[in-house]
């Protein structure tokens, strides 16, 4: 399933599909501005914020993206983050997850890439996790806000959660070792 | 939010930097997969930014911390979890957001709920998540993240 998917994403014309997706969402970016003109200026400047945000980290993401991939060997990323990996490899997920990386959308290539790498599903749905809600700046922000307590309580729940998620989906979707794309 | 960039920014270029000393060659293999993977995922990423920005302009967080905040009991940390997987909301946001909620009347297993929805489900986020993992995995994931932001909203609260 892996693999058609990496072939398909390749295919020239899919990437032209997904060009004119963006081109039907201007579209609609364009009609609902114009419909609500009331809204206008939030909309254009909540998007033009997230726009700059995404320019700010996209070179830096597709860049690490390239260096993984050319600079890390399966053979490596399969030793620490493979099925063998056990919880050290869980481990090792949750701290590249924490580190700061920007938003959970620009997650999904990197996590792509690793399991590309022969990283288990178990580590990608923990490392995705840890994106998400484990980041290391956010907690600073989190134990002003909401203090040391709540902030333990959460992390500990949190990291239990994410590995259980993992068990699970790796259970339910089972990417044989054959069936691995090659780099 | 500037912390995150610039710490982002600062290690890939060291690390560009080093594979550029060690090897010219991998290097621009390197830049060559990035630029591919950046066509590759470019459409989506606008696609997910124009979502957001239509959703923050009819749905401001001033508006949430209202509605949530005279919620209560399993039904508010239901609905918070489900309002949490629709919006997007930077993390950096929702702990002052959060904590704005919780002063207004809302309990901290709704703030907990809110918290963990709003960052592990990516409603804005699915074309992107879609194409990288196809659909059983992206349903799979987000659906369990509800179940988890439910379960840590409800083991806090019942700590706390």
């Amino acid at each position: 399933m892996k693999e058609n998917k990496i072939i398909k994403g390749n295919n020239k014309s899919k990437i032209m599909k997904s060009y004119a997706g963006v081109l039907l969402f201007i579209t609609l970016f364009i009609g609902v501005v114009t419909l609500f003109p009331e809204r206008k200026e939030i909309i254009v400047n909540e998007s033009v914020k997230y726009f700059i945000e995404m320019l700010l980290i996209i070179p830096a993401v597709m860049l690490s993206i390239g260096l993984f991939s050319v600079w890390v060997s399966k053979e490596q990323t399969s030793k620490y983050l493979g099925k063998e990996s056990g919880l050290k490899g869980a481990a090792i997920s949750i701290i590249i997850g924490s580190l700061p990386t920007g938003p959970l959308y620009m997650a999904f290539p990197i996590a792509s890439s690793l399991l590309k790498k022969g990283a288990s599903m178990l580590n990608i749905v923990v490392f995705l996790g840890a994106c998400a809600c484990l980041k290391i700046p956010q907690g600073i922000v989190e134990l002003k806000f909401m203090g040391l307590e709540f902030m333990i309580l959460r992390w500990s729940f949190s990291i239990i959660l994410i590995i259980l998620m993992g068990y699970i989906i790796e259970r339910v979707i089972d990417v044989k070792k054959e069936t691995l794309p090659q780099i | 939010m500037a912390i995150d960039f610039l710490v982002l920014n600062v290690l890939v270029l060291l690390a560009l930097a080093i594979s550029f000393f060690k090897s010219r060659e991998k290097t621009s293999k390197v830049i060559k997969i990035a630029f591919k993977s950046l066509i590759n995922t470019a459409p989506y990423i606008i696609i997910t930014i124009i979502i957001i920005g239509i959703m923050q302009g009819f749905i401001p967080n001033r508006l949430i911390a209202e509605y949530l905040g005279e919620k209560s009991g399993i039904s508010g940390v239901l609905l918070a979890s489900l309002i949490g997987a629709i919006l997007y909301i930077p993390a950096f946001v929702s702990f002052p957001l959060v904590a704005s909620l919780i002063e207004k009347g809302a309990s901290v297993m709704i703030g907990a709920a809110f918290i963990t929805s709003l960052t592990m489900i990516g409603f804005t986020s699915l074309p992107l998540e879609i194409k990288e993992f196809g659909i059983k995995f992206t349903v799979l994931r987000n659906i369990s993240s509800f179940a988890a932001a439910i379960l840590i909203a409800v083991a806090i609260g019942v700590l706390l």
